[in-house]
This record gives structure tokens, sequence and C-alpha cells, in this order.
């Protein structure tokens, strides 16, 4: 199926020749970038199948109807002297014409009600993962374990704004995939905590959107161990292209293990938690952070985007009281892109980031903020 | 002055005659359309090759946006009721529209509508940067506040659609010449007849939506927002409730003027007058019940999905019906190539290309694939650019000579029609590409493996855009200097009341009304 | 005279148009102003403009009806006009009775976990119960007094039997449908010529109008400061008062509307065939009314 239809979109392509010749050149990833992938799950092999089934359907009325067509612009003209008749009814033509498609476009909804019923059955899953969307990444957390964590671009900004070479895996490369055991019918629950998200990963034909205050319910099962890349499908903001999806599938038992060290990396964190540490490790941790969760609004030299994204280079909250930028941070501010990452991330991460803003650039303030200064005005709330 | 133009400025601010209302809002649309598509333009560039280049994400949404509304809104709408205006009294003999005062008001509210729209993206807070479709929350709670600004324009727009349809509603019903029945009229006159009314139905909702959002944001409403009970995805419905039937707004009166053109140049009836207008209604009565379409992936009920995946699928029928009789009326006629057919005929192949794919689209299933992807916009770009626009193209051409009396160079038409041809297809099919192999649309960004067909793509938006100079060009130099045509029927194969009138007709058509037999 | 010989006047040019116009687009400026920095001058500006514009317009349109320059065809382009106005009128109130239906019967059971939505109520909004009217919001169910969204204490609902008589819904409704009765005898008279009669009906017509405004403002009042329903008390508040609102608005406009067409009547214009101006202004008043009845079931009584 997939080579003929690569065949057929060729022939399409022959129509602008001379472009392609410039970009097979170019490099030869192009082969792959044609159609739809044929996909890892069941599901997602039956929309392909169903995809090429409509797709050859409307190829062969196109050949039959344009067929008729070019026959007329070819042998009707008026420059072969041809003398136009006058015939303009037929009722049996029409019915027919009327008919005809009406019969093929039952052919294609038999198999498409079948693979649409697939696709919604969540029933009896054998794993549930909730997937929350924010401005601009994911958070999964699986509530069988309470193991949770963000999923964020690691792309350097740099890379994006080709001060860089850029990566294999540019713009699809992320911090923390989405790990999954192959072989389990894994359930998504799927929400969003500000704007609309869409969760996507072609290889499952899995595209649920994220609406904020209601959960939608998807699921896939993967047969083969891998990797395999998503995007967000729904516009939700300047960093609507920057909130890849990796899931990581894996043999069950290598997905105990991983999820047992998570297990216990959530406990060390705690411990570290009650840690003192120096400026200099909370400056290099929260660099860290920062690149990742904070630099694309506020800009990697920390100038911000005003008013959108205010700057902190210099900025009050920054340079003001700890509790103020703790506030800021911990609740968020509502109706912005700040969210509340008192949620998102952990005592420890915000003690980096925050005491990396009040010494990073010009603010050197030699302020420290520790985990515990974190944690105690959190429960002071 | 009673039987003439007023001289200077005047005669276009006050005037109250349908040609000189056409003339306007068709200069109007075609500035829209330059600037629409600077917009592309700069959408191209930035996609040209992966990284950002030219402007911010930020930014890049608004080019989006801005680009998606100015389109549709103000090149594609105003320009066929600019063709209305200058043809449908002509078309059915009447002396003037119905309505002559508020058919200059529904011109002249829109330049500050799109004015105050286009404004927004100079202030420090941009301009709409949430998409065409404007989903809240994020053209709510999380809008920029010129969405405000944003707001009234639509409203604006929406007053002057609606003016604009109850116009061509009443002349059409109210101002046909003696003997010109329902069943005698011009197919262009029947399917801006049912536009109209699409028009005057979805209008008001989507000025329901826009007042909804203003609620929502300014005066602490609930409608898009679970927290106090409402829904966001309430929005998409109300949205799609208007924007589905829009698609068809700016495609049948489309479907008008090629049904008009194909006779003319194929020396044949059109083949199936009234099952034309059968099809042209049932289009229009299922664009009302289809709209979820676009909300594939909401997480609708299975029961709702499956409702709206055979009501779309439907559609195919009627347009079929409509294919099929321009193939028939082309088949044994005597057809020439003048470049109006040329456009047409691109329009019906690239047509039914952009409508293959809309069934494509419309198979839930796969949907679920395409939704959000370069394949939508590969789909909508062969239905409204080689729809839409190549039908406004023909139409320039087509009745230029009896608007202005001079002939067009046809070589320059030619070839403004080839480098047009040419250069969308290299723009959009590989768009079909890019989709299916998995790049969201609103993408300011995008993986490696995209780069070869984006910058195919990037280059074709150059070419096609700049083919569009050409058309301006010709349109100008067709005006000022094209060779005088004398006689009333321009085309040998045209017929309809307008061919009955001199090139250019009098200011005043028909002051008295002609006998039709 | 662009038309001596047309079956059809067509207006000379005309000023009025592009006033027009230039108010819309100021008013239109001036609201987004006004919402977004709270600066009303503009918005003012262009009302004025509007009213004044809208003023000239009628005076024209009258003075030619006077003088008989128009056709009995322009008066049915008029006749068409005005019904497809109402129609596009028909749409704006479907769609916000659309929001209606579709909150009340799919989105607040789907927040209660009705449905497919099980795992909505489960995760995101615990211990919320899906009732309509809509009083204790999901926000309300998960941050209790802290929530934005506060539900009032009391619906506009059918109150029982008992206080039917102190219901205020029920009033309205009885006053407007009586203003649709005597709107209906005033056009009765009118067409026979009997011209105090008219008048007197059209009166009490305009009257009955101004009334029931009057008990919609009472109402609100109420509302406001004695149920703590308020457009920021969650989709019930939203749903009521933005129907009832705009149901309000255009009460307001049909009985200018109507006032208009009284002083006419009292300069002595229309004829017992010819008095277009009021038939358009009764059929608005028709309609009107026939929303609140639409408003009174789905969003008082059901
Ligand atoms: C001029 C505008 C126009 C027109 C005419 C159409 C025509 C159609 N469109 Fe398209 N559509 C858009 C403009 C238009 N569309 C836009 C702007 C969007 C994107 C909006 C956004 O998200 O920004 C969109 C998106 C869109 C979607 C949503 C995709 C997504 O976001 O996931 C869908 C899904 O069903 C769809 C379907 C269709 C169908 C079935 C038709 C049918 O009318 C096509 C019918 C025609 C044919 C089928 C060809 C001729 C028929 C024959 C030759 C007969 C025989 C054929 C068969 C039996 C197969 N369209
Ligand atoms: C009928 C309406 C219409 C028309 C005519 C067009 C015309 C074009 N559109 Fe389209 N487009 C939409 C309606 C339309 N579009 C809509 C509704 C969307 C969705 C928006 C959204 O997602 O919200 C969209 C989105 C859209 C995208 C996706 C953006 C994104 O998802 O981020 C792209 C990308 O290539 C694109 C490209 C183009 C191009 C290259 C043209 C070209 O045809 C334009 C050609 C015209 C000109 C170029 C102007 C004339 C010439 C000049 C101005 C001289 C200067 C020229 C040069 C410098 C070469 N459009
Ligand atoms: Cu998240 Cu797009
Ligand atoms: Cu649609």
């Amino acid at each position: 199926m997939l080579r003929k239809a690569q065949q057929l979109f060729g022939l399409a392509l022959a129509t602008f020749a001379p472009v392609l010749v410039a970009q097979e050149s170019a490099s030869e990833g192009s082969q792959q970038v044609l159609n739809m992938p044929v996909g890892v799950t069941t599901v997602a092999n039956q929309v392909y199948d169903l995809h090429m089934l409509i797709f050859w359907i409307c190829v062969i009325i196109g050949v039959i109807v344009f067929g008729a067509m070019f026959w007329a612009m070819y042998f009707h003209r008026k420059s072969v002297g041809h003398q136009a008749e006058h015939w303009h009814e037929s009722l049996k033509a029409e019915i027919t014409w009327t008919v005809i498609p009406f019969v093929i476009l039952i052919g294609m909804a038999i198999p498409s009600t079948t693979t649409l019923k697939e696709l919604y059955d969540t029933s009896e899953a054998d794993l549930d993962v909730r997937v929350t969307g924010y401005q601009w990444r994911w958070q999964y957390a699986y509530p069988e374990t309470g193991v949770t964590f963000l999923s964020e671009l690691v792309t350097s900004q740099d890379q994006i704004y080709n001060l860089d070479e850029k990566g294999q895996f540019y713009l699809q490369e992320v911090n923390n995939p989405l790990v999954v055991p192959v072989d389990q019918k894994v359930r998504l629950l799927i929400t969003a905590q500000d704007v609309i998200h869409s969760w996507w990963v072609p290889d499952f034909s899995v595209k649920k959107d994220a609406i904020p205050g209601y959960i939608t319910e998807t699921w896939f099962q993967v047969d083969e161990p891998g990797i395999y890349r998503g995007s967000c499908t729904e516009l939700c903001g300047q960093g609507h292209a920057f909130m890849p999806i990796v899931v990581h599938a894996v043999e069950q038992e290598e997905f105990d293990s991983w999820m047992a060290d998570k297990q216990a990396e959530a406990e060390a964190l705690a411990a570290l938690t009650s840690q003192t540490f120096t400026l200099d490790d909370l400056m290099a941790r929260g660099a860290e952070v920062y690149a990742r969760t904070c630099a694309a609004c506020h800009q990697a030299g920390g100038q911000g985007i005003p008013p959108a994204f205010p700057a902190l280079n210099g900025s009050s909250v920054v340079l003001g009281p700890v509790d103020g930028q703790l506030d800021v941070l911990i609740n968020g501010v509502s109706g912005t892109a700040m969210q509340a990452f008192g949620a998102l991330l952990n005592e420890v991460d915000l003690a980096a980031v925050i005491t990396y803003t009040r010494n990073a650039w010009t603010n050197n303030t030699g302020d420290v903020v520790q985990p515990i200064d974190v944690f105690n005005y959190a429960q002071g709330q | 002055m009673a039987h003439g133009p007023a001289k200077g400025i005047s005669r276009w601010l006050f005037t109250t005659n349908h040609k000189d209302i056409g003339t306007l809002y068709l200069w109007f649309s075609f500035a829209m359309f330059i600037l629409g598509g600077f917009f592309a333009m700069v959408i191209r560039a930035e996609l040209f090759e992966p990284g950002m280049q030219l402007v911010r994400p930020e930014f890049f949404n608004q080019m989006t946006t801005m680009h998606g509304l100015v389109m549709v809104f103000g090149a594609i709408m105003p320009a066929f009721v600019g063709l209305a205006n200058w043809l449908i009294p002509m078309m059915i003999g009447a002396p003037d529209m119905a309505l002559p005062r508020m058919n200059n008001l529904s011109f002249w509210i829109l330049p500050p509508a799109f004015l105050m729209l286009a404004a927004t993206l100079f202030t420090d807070a941009g301009g709409p940067n949430f998409g065409w479709t404007f989903y809240a929350p994020l053209s709510t709670t999380y809008a920029p506040d010129t969405v405000n600004y944003f707001i009234f324009a639509i409203h604006i727009m929406g007053a002057s659609s609606i003016m604009g349809s109850i116009n061509i509603v009443a002349t059409v019903l109210n101002m046909r010449a003696p003997g010109m029945t329902l069943m005698k009229m011009p197919l262009f006159v029947w399917t801006w007849l049912i536009t109209a009314f699409l028009l005057i139905a979805v209008m008001p909702v989507l000025a329901g939506a826009v007042t909804m959002m203003l609620m929502d944001i300014n005066f602490g409403t609930a409608f898009f927002d679970a927290a106090g009970g409402g829904d966001p995805v309430l929005f998409q419905h109300i949205f799609w409730f208007f924007g589905h039937p829009e698609v068809y707004i700016m495609i049948l009166p489309a479907f008008g003027v090629i049904s008009e053109i194909i006779p003319t140049f194929s020396r044949k009836p059109l083949f199936g007058y009234s099952s034309m207008v059968y099809a042209t209604a049932s289009i229009a009565f299922l664009s009302f019940i289809v709209w979820a379409h676009h909300m594939f992936t909401v997480g609708m009920p299975v029961g709702g999905e499956l409702y709206f995946m055979y009501a779309t699928m439907l559609i195919a029928v009627p347009t079929g019906v409509k294919v099929f009789n321009w193939i028939s009326t082309m088949f044994k006629g005597a057809i020439s190539y003048e470049t109006p057919m040329l456009f047409a005929i691109a329009f019906v192949i690239l047509f039914t290309l952009g409508g293959f794919t809309g069934l494509m689209l419309s198979i839930a299933p796969s949907d679920i694939q395409y939704h959000d992807t370069y394949f939508v916009v590969a789909h909508f770009h062969y239905v409204m650019v080689a729809g839409a626009v190549f039908s406004m193209s023909a139409a320039v051409y087509y009745w230029l000579p009896k608007w202005t009396g001079r002939m067009y160079s046809e070589a320059m038409g030619k070839l403004h029609f080839w480098v047009s041809f040419i250069g969308f297809n290299i723009t959009f099919f590989p768009q079909h590409f890019l989709g299916l192999a998995g790049m969201p649309r609103r993408y300011a960004d995008y993986a490696l493996q995209f780069a070869d067909w984006n910058m195919v793509s990037s280059i074709g938006a150059f070419i096609y855009g700049a083919s569009q100079l050409l058309f301006l060009y010709n349109v100008i130099a067709t005006i000022r200097s094209g060779k005088r045509v004398s006689e009333p029927k321009v085309w040998e194969g045209a017929n309809g009341l307008e061919w009955t009138l001199p090139s250019p007709p009098p200011y005043h058509t028909f002051s008295t009304p002609p006998e039709v037999k | 005279m662009s038309s001596e010989h047309s079956s059809y006047y067509v207006p000379e040019q005309s000023r009025l148009p592009i006033l027009m116009a230039a108010s819309l687009g100021m008013f239109a400026f001036g609201a987004g102003h006004w919402v977004r920095v709270g600066m009303p001058a503009f918005f003012l500006l262009g009302i004025v403009g509007i009213i004044a514009t809208m003023f000239l317009w009628f005076n024209t349109v009258i003075r030619e009806n006077m003088q008989g320059l128009p056709s009995a065809q322009l008066k049915r382009s008029y006749v068409w006009g005005m019904s497809w106005f109402i129609f596009s009128e028909v749409m704006f109130f479907a769609c916000f009775f659309g929001a209606l239906f579709y909150i009340r019967n799919l989105a607040v059971p789907w927040l209660g976990g009705e449905g497919h939505a099980a795992t909505t109520e489960e995760f995101l909004w615990p211990g919320f119960e899906a009732t309509w009217p809509l009083l204790h919001t999901p926000d309300q169910a998960v941050n209790g007094e802290a929530a934005q969204f506060l539900g009032a204490h009391e619906s506009m609902s059918f109150p029982g039997w008992s206080n039917l008589l102190h219901w205020l819904p029920l009033w309205n409704t009885v006053i407007l449908l009586s203003s649709s009765v005597t709107v209906h005898f005033a056009h009765h008279a009118l067409k026979h010529g009997e011209r105090a009669k008219f008048n007197f009906f059209l009166a009490v017509t305009v009257a009955l109008g101004a009334t029931f405004m009057g008990l919609q403002v009472l109402e609100y009042y109420e509302a406001y400061t004695h149920m703590g329903l308020t457009l920021k008390s969650g989709v019930y508040g939203t749903t009521f008062f933005m129907l009832t609102g705009f149901h309000g608005a255009h009460v307001t406009m049909g009985t200018i509307f109507l006032l208009i067409q009284l002083v006419r009547s009292f300069k002595g214009h229309f004829t017992n065939d010819d008095h277009f101006g009021f038939e358009a202004a009764s059929w608005y008043w028709h309609f009107v009314d026939v929303v609140w009845v639409m408003l009174f079931f789905f969003v008082y009584i059901l």
C-alpha cells in the first residue's frame, strides 16, 4: 500500500519537476515526508488503511471525471472546428450521478464507522495516565503510583534562533518523556490548565484536545518498544510549536524499574528539600531550570518581551522581597501565561531558579533562597 | 447630474449607484487581498527554513490570524458582494439595487472596521493572535486586551454583510423585470440569493459568539469557563455553526460565476439548469447541519461524531452534481480558451481536488490524523484560493470589457493565468505531504524533516504572490488603455441581459424595465 | 429627478449613509476603547452620531413618502427588508438559546460526571452536583467560598403556586401578551381609519412596553440585592441576564419605535392603506413578544 501510494504521489510531483530537482538534492529525508505514517498500533494501521482506501477511491473518481473533462477539452475545441450541440437536459444522467456517488459514500461510511468505534473504546484499560497541558509544557501523572513530572522542550533557544547548530531532533526532544509499557492498553485522561491544547502522536493515531475544566479520554496500545514523537496541535499561544510530545514504549519490567526509580527520585527530592545548598549549586541548577522553563518567555538575557512577558533583569519583583517573588512563582498570575509553578516544579528547582534570577545578569543581589524557604512559604499559605 | 455620476470624491462617498458601489467593493476587496497576501508572504518567508528568522512566534501568530481574517472577511466576501452589486441589477433588468442608500452604508462601514482591526497590530499588546477561529479561552481570558477592538470590528463586518444580503434578497425577490421568473434567472443570481440567505442566517450567530466573548472578558460571565459551569467547546459549536456555512458563502457565488462562464466559452447552454439550482439549495441546507466536522478531536460522544461524519459526507453529492453538470456543459460544445475560461477550467479541476481532500477530512477516524495539520491548510486553500480567488479572476476578465468598454490583453491575461496556476500548485500541493507527514498548522517553527517541502511551498507562494501583481497591472492597463469594444455582446457565446446593454453600460441601467420572453 | 421615466424611485446621492458609517465606526472604536481603557467619550460620540443620523434618515424617508415618490414596488422592498432584518434578529436570539440548551443539557451534566465524563467530575470537580438552575458552581464545589464564581442563593424559576402572584415574570408575561393584542387592535383601527382609536391603542401599547421595562428593572434590582444573582454567579446568572437582557434591550427599542409612530400619527401621517412605518414597528413588537414567550418557558418555568 505505502509503496503504491508513494509512486502515485511521485507521479503527482512530476508536475513540478524543476523544483523537485532542487529539493531532492537538498536532503534524502524528503521521501518519507509524503504520506501518513503506517503507525505502530492496530488502530493506527486501520486508520492508515482507511486513509488509503478513501484516497484511492478519490483517485479513481478523479481519473474518470477529469478524463471526461480532458476529452471534451481536447476533441470539442472550436479551434478544431467542432460544432456545438444544443442538448442541455437529461434527467437520467442527473439521477445516475446523484445515485452513484451516494452509493460510493455508503461504501466509505461502513469501514469508517467500525474504525471510529475502535478509536473510542477506552474500556478496560490496564494503565491510566493523566495528561495536563500547560502553556507550554505537558505534565504526566500516574494516579496508581502518584508519580508526576513535567515534560518540556530541551532544544535550546540558541538553536531556535539560529545561533547554534540544529540537532537531529530539533523541536522534538523533551527532558522527561512519557514512559509506557508495551502490549498494555494505556488510557489517557487529558485536560489543560490554561488554554486548549491537543495531544497528538501520529504513530498511535491518537489526537485529543486538552480542554480546561473537562477531561477527554483516549487510548493506545503499542506493540513495538520504541521512541515515538508528536506535537501539540491546538493553537495555544506563542509556545504552540514548542511543546512537543515524546513517548518511550518499553518492556514491562523496564517500565516497572523506571517507575521505581521515579518514586525513589521523588523521595530523594523530599530529602533534598531540607538540605541547604551553596550559591553556586543553586545557580548551576537554576540556570538549567531557567533555560528550560522560563527562557521561552522571559528570554535568556532576562529582558523578556514586554508587555506580554515582563523583563526579569532589573525587575522590581525579582529585586524586591523574596516573598513577593515566591508568591508569583508559586501561585502564578491568573489570566497570563505565568503559571502557578508551585504545582509544576519541586521546591529545589524553585529555590534554584529564584536564586538564579536574583543573581543572574545585572541582578547581583547575592540573595540565596533555599528549598526549605520555598517549602515553608508554601506551607505558610 | 441626474443622469451621470457626480464629479470628484463626492461621487464615491455619497453614491447610491449600484455600479459605483460595486466598484468600491471590488477595489476594497483587492486592497484587502494584497494586505492579507502580504501577511501570507510574511508567514511563508518565516517558514522558508527551520528556526526563527524574521519574526517572533508571538507575531507569527498575529500574522496567521490576520491573514485568515483579512482574506475571509476582507478579500473574498466583499469581492463577491461587489460582483453582486455590479451584475445582479443588470442580470435581472432592474434599475438599481432595492435599497440604494443602505447599499452605500453597507460598504462604507467596512473600511473603518478593517482599519480598526489592522491598527491593533501596532499597539504594544499586539493584534489578535488566536487564529481566525479565535477559540476561547485563548481569545478571552488569555487574549491581549486589543481583542475588544477585534470584537467590535467583527460586529461591524457582520452588520455590513447582513445589510448587503438583505439588499440582495430584496432586489432579487422584488426587482426582476417583467417575465424574469425565478427559474429564468442566471445561475449567478440564484447562487447569490441563496448565499444571501446563508449570510442573514449565520452572521447574527457570529455576532452572538463575539458578544459572549466580550461578556466573558469584561463582565465576568462564564459562557466558556468550566469553573462557572460553562464550556470552552460551546464556543467552537457556535463558531462553526457560523463558520461552516461561511465557507459555502465563499464558494456558492463562485459556482455562479463558473456557471456563467463555462457555457459562454463552450457555446452551449448550461447543462441541467434546474438541477444546478436544487444542488445549490441542498448544499446550503446541508451546510447548517455539519458544523462539528471541524471538532472531531474535542471528544464529542461517539454518536455525535458519527452523525456529523455522515452528514458531511453527503455534501459530496450535490457538489458532485455541479461538477458533473459543468463537464457535461463542455462536452460536445465548441470550446475556446480565453483567459476567463482558463480560470474557470482550473477552478473546476482544483476545486474538485480540494473537494476530495475535504471528503477525506470528513471521515472522522482519519481526520484524527489530518486535523490541525497542513493537510487541512492545503484543503482549504485548494477550495478558497483555487476556488474563490480563481473564480474572481475569471469573473473580472469576463465582465471587465462590459464594465469598462475596454478589452484586456489576452496575452497578459494568459500569462497571469499560467503563473498563478503553476505558482498556486507549487505552493499548496506540497502542503498535503507536510500535513500527512505530521506538520501541525499555526506553527512558527518546525522539525527538520519538514524543511524541504516548506521551502518549495514558500517559493511557490512568492511566485503566486508576484502573479497577483500581474493581475493588478492587467486590470489597470485595461481600464486606462485597453482596446475599445463597441458591441454590447463582447463574447459571441454569451447570453443574459447584461450583454444586451452597451459596453460600458449607462450610469443608470434599465430605468425602464426590459421585456423578458 | 433621476427617474422621471422610471417606475422605481432611485434616490439621488445622499450624505446620510456616510454619516451613519462614520458614526458606526466611531461607536465601534469607542466601545472597544471604553471596555479596554474605561474611557466612554468616543462611544458616546458615536451613539449621538447614530441617533442624529437615524433621525435625519427617517425624516428623509418619511418626507419622500409624503411626496409619494416611492412606488408600490419600493414599498415592497421595505417589506422584504424589514422581514429579513427580523429574521436576522431571530437567529441572534437562536444563538443565545442554543447556548442555554447546550449548557443546561450537556455541559453542566458533564461537569457533574454524567455520560462519558465520569473522570471529569472525579478528578477536576469532585463533589460537584449537576443541577438546573445552577446555584452551586463547580468552582464552589472545589474552592468553597474562595471561588471566583459564587452561585446565587435563589433562582428566578417558578416559586410554586402559593406565591404565584408575587412572581414578576408572570406579570411581565401578562403585560407583554396584552400589549401584542392592543397593537393589533391599533392596526385594525388604522385600517378602518378610526384615528382616535388607533392613537389610543397605540398609546396603551407603548405604556405597557414601558411598564414591562419598569418591572424588568425591578427584577434585576431584586436579583442583585436580594438573591445574589449577578452576571458573575456562574452560567445560570450568565444565561439569565444575557437572554433577558437582550430581550429587554429589544423591548426598549420596540417601544421607542412604536412611540415614534404615535408621534407621527399625531402629526397626521399614515393613511388607511399606507402606513408601513407602523406595520414594521408592530411586526417588530410581535417578534419581541414571541421571544419573551420562549424566555418565559425556557428561562423561568423549565
Ligand atoms: C470555500 C470553502 C470551502 C469549501 C467549499 C469546503 C468544502 C468541503 N470541506 Fe472544507 N474547509 C474550509 C473551506 C471549505 N471547505 C476551511 C476554511 C476549513 C478550515 C477551517 C479552519 O480550521 O481554519 C475547512 C476544513 C474542513 C474540515 C475540518 C478539517 C479539520 O480541521 O480537521 C472538514 C472535515 O470534514 C472539511 C470538509 C469539507 C467537505 C466534505 C467539503 C465538501 O463541500 C467538498 C465537496 C466536493 C467534492 C467531494 C468534489 C466534487 C464531487 C464529485 C466529483 C462527486 C464525486 C465524489 C465523491 C463521491 C467522493 N473542511
Ligand atoms: C480565501 C482566503 C484565503 C486566501 C486567498 C489565502 C491565500 C494564501 N494563503 Fe492562506 N489562509 C486562509 C485563507 C486564505 N489564504 C485561512 C482562513 C487560513 C487559516 C488562518 C488560521 O490558521 O487562523 C490561512 C492560513 C494560511 C497558512 C497557514 C498559516 C499557519 O497555519 O500558521 C499559510 C501558510 O502557507 C497560508 C498561505 C497563503 C498564501 C501563500 C496565500 C496566497 O494565495 C496569497 C497570494 C496573494 C498575495 C501575495 C498578495 C498579492 C501580491 C502582493 C501583496 C505583492 C507582494 C508579493 C510578493 C512580495 C511576492 N495561509
Ligand atoms: Cu499547546 Cu499548542
Ligand atoms: Cu466545514
